[in-house]
């Protein structure tokens, strides 16, 4: 396969983040089922390998990557705290990068090339437009930002104006859509009209990608095309990866609006499951190796929750509510 | 009296440009030899090549673009065609930028000009006084200049705050107010509110383009009357000095509150009730509010003129206010 050569390395770290992300939603879902966790849980069963695949190109200082809520393996590849904040971000620990200030999936270091999510979708686009912006107007090249999103933010008013946006400014960014079906329970034929989503790439003039987000290796390679095109001055690149939700659009939801037949049809081309089988096959990893990667996965996301539960809550006499950083008062 | 309010505004940006290579400007139909719907920025992009850049017609992905570039160490000035048009960038100023420095603990260093309030002619959607949707919004400073020395100093001040700061430039005030000059060797900071004419037989507050008006107005009542109304110009809405208006009520014990914008939830309802909150007992008459008409903002000059509080309608209400 053209452009799979040189991924073995690339595709084992990969493959350590869905494991990660795996354990780590496997572990929420027990814990919100017990009445452990505020407010929803949201998880990423069958986008591990795009979210993956999405961070994976990407050098941390340099570039700029905006996960949201599907996107728990990419953050697991971005940064080795990634549990940790995420578990955090959960269970509003005071010592996370959101403090208890906001949780579940929105979080981010914005100052480590991570904007912070706000839950309106397609608002972050632009913000990922302006951070390569900043970048080309302070002189700066060869980075790129990738931006996720699924299918159903294709049809939200600011996602379109940022990619037209991210178009005529020619603004190294990689938009990465993870069509998974349904967006929350609204299935593609109520949500777009055209053929498929890559048609609209098209028509911002993005070059365009796709590829099946349930086959890792294609994925893996298909991405890698197009962080490359960007971080080589071609411009912005759409590119779509097609799965299916494993899961609710929460843990609240229990997907029966999802026919039986496509779960199983999905459950049989589990994107961890098609990893490991290709990852042996290539003899990128060992039966023995992956056995362990897994048991060290669920060590370690036992080991991040539990510190997440025993930190300080937020405590509201203590904190600063302030909303500005500057106080006329002291002006 | 050759420097306008816009003129102003200009020079802010033009100073800007030159004093921090952080600033670039950003906004719809503001580059090339055109130079903004009030070519406000006329010359500029082409002293500062680079620095002065169109954007497509998307205020939603203008405030985002701003925000990641804020991000990225730089300081957006950005323009809304104009303010009318900032609701669909309402979204990502409240929710996104707004509430950023208290998610994260990096704010964003973001001026948002805003071409505001009515002018004859300008119709429902070119009209309108949003300072309150904006205000509303915890982590927004919104500025409100009356002056053209304010016009200058505050857009100055406004990028030297590291928060987003929404500038409201009122369209009608552009080329009708004037000076000599708009410097001013010691300006106020923002957040403080001005005196604007001193008085004693009630307070009025004013900002915005209803300062000249209620200036007027003190000027017909003491001509007319023998009233002397005391002006404050708030100059900012948010913050709000109500340490100044309190003052002011405890020298006149009568308080009306002049605002161009509609009267539900309005600055004047939120200056009313902060000042009924500390100071009711400074108060010897309910306060009175005077906004424009519930009711959108009618095109024909006649329509409009009687929608909008004036200098007439201010005097007026004054008088009432000090019949109590």
């Amino acid at each position: 396969m053209n452009g799979v050569i040189g991924l073995d390395q690339v595709a084992v770290r990969a493959y350590r983040g869905m494991c990660l992300a795996r354990a780590f939603d496997t572990k929420l879902s027990s814990l919100y089922k017990a009445g452990k966790v505020f407010g929803g849980v949201f998880l990423g069963r069958g986008h591990e390998a795009v979210a993956a695949a999405s961070a994976v190109f990407l050098k941390k200082g340099h570039d700029v990557y905006n996960p949201f809520i599907r996107e728990m393996a990419g953050r697991c590849v971005w940064s080795e705290d990634a549990l940790l904040e995420a578990a955090r971000s959960y269970f509003g620990s005071v010592l996370g990068c959101m403090g208890g200030k906001d949780g579940n999936v929105h979080w981010g270091r914005p100052t480590q090339g991570n904007p912070a999510p706000v839950s309106h979708l397609g608002a972050m686009l632009s913000v990922v437009a302006g951070m390569m912006l900043a970048k080309r107007l302070r002189g700066e090249s060869g980075d790129v930002g990738v931006a996720c999103i699924g299918d159903g933010t294709t049809s939200v008013g600011a996602a379109h104006e940022a990619c037209n946006l991210i178009a005529v400014e020619k603004l190294p960014v990689v938009v990465v859509i993870t069509n998974n079906r349904y967006a929350y329970s609204t299935p593609n034929s109520e949500e777009f009209a055209c053929a498929d989503l890559v048609d609209r790439g098209r028509g911002y003039g993005m070059r365009t990608h796709s590829c099946d987000g349930t086959d890792f290796l294609q994925t893996l390679s298909v991405m890698q095309q197009a962080v490359q095109a960007a971080r080589d001055g071609e411009g912005p690149q759409w590119m779509v990866a097609t799965t299916l939700r494993m899961c609710g659009h929460g843990e609240h939801d229990d997907s029966s609006y999802i026919p039986t037949e496509l779960k199983e049809a999905y459950a049989r081309k589990d994107p961890l499951d098609v990893a490991r089988r290709q990852l042996l096959e290539r003899g990128w990893l060992g039966a023995s190796e992956a056995d362990e990667m897994d048991a060290v996965a669920r060590e370690v996301v036992q080991r991040a929750i539990a510190q997440a539960q025993r930190e300080a809550p937020p405590e509201p006499r203590m904190m600063d509510w302030r909303a500005t950083s500057w106080d006329p008062q002291k002006a | 009296m050759n420097v306008t309010y816009i003129d102003a505004i200009h020079r802010a940006m033009e100073d800007l440009l030159a004093e921090d290579e952080r600033v670039f400007l950003y906004g719809e139909d503001i580059a090339g030899s055109f130079g903004g719907a009030f070519k406000a920025t006329k010359g500029l992009a082409e002293r500062y090549p680079g620095r002065v850049m169109n954007s497509p017609i998307s205020e939603d992905a203008i405030l985002g673009v701003s925000i990641g570039a804020a991000l990225g160490g730089m300081h957006p000035i950005v323009e809304m065609q104009f303010a009318d048009f900032g609701t669909l960038a309402l979204n990502q100023t409240g929710n996104n930028a707004g509430a950023h420095y208290f998610r994260t603990g990096v704010p964003v260093n973001i001026t948002l000009r805003m071409p505001c309030g009515g002018t004859p002619g300008g119709g429902p959607f070119h009209s309108q006084s949003v300072e309150a949707l904006f205000a509303h919004y915890p982590g927004l400073h919104v500025l409100t200049p009356a002056t053209v020395g304010d016009a200058y100093d505050m857009l100055k001040q406004a990028v030297q705050i590291p928060d987003p700061v929404v500038f409201m430039e009122h369209k009608y005030l552009y080329r009708r107010v004037k000076a000599e000059s708009f410097i001013n060797p010691d300006p106020l900071p923002v957040g403080r509110a001005r005196i604007a004419r001193e008085g004693k037989h009630a307070t009025i507050v004013a900002f915005s383009a209803m300062v000249p008006e209620a200036l007027e107005a003190a000027q017909l009542l003491a001509a007319q009357s023998g009233y002397e109304p005391e002006v404050v110009d708030l100059r900012s809405v948010k913050p709000l000095d109500t340490d100044t208006m309190l003052a002011s009520v405890a020298r006149t014990g009568r308080l009306l509150v002049v605002s161009e914008d509609f009267p539900w939830g309005g600055v004047a309802a939120e200056v009313v009730a902060c000042v009924a909150a500390e100071g009711l007992h400074l108060l010897d008459a309910p306060p009175l509010r005077l906004t424009s008409k519930e009711s959108p903002i009618p095109y024909h000059p006649e329509l409009w003129k009687a929608h909008r509080p004036s200098a007439a309608t201010i005097a007026q209400a004054t008088r009432y206010l000090i019949s109590l």
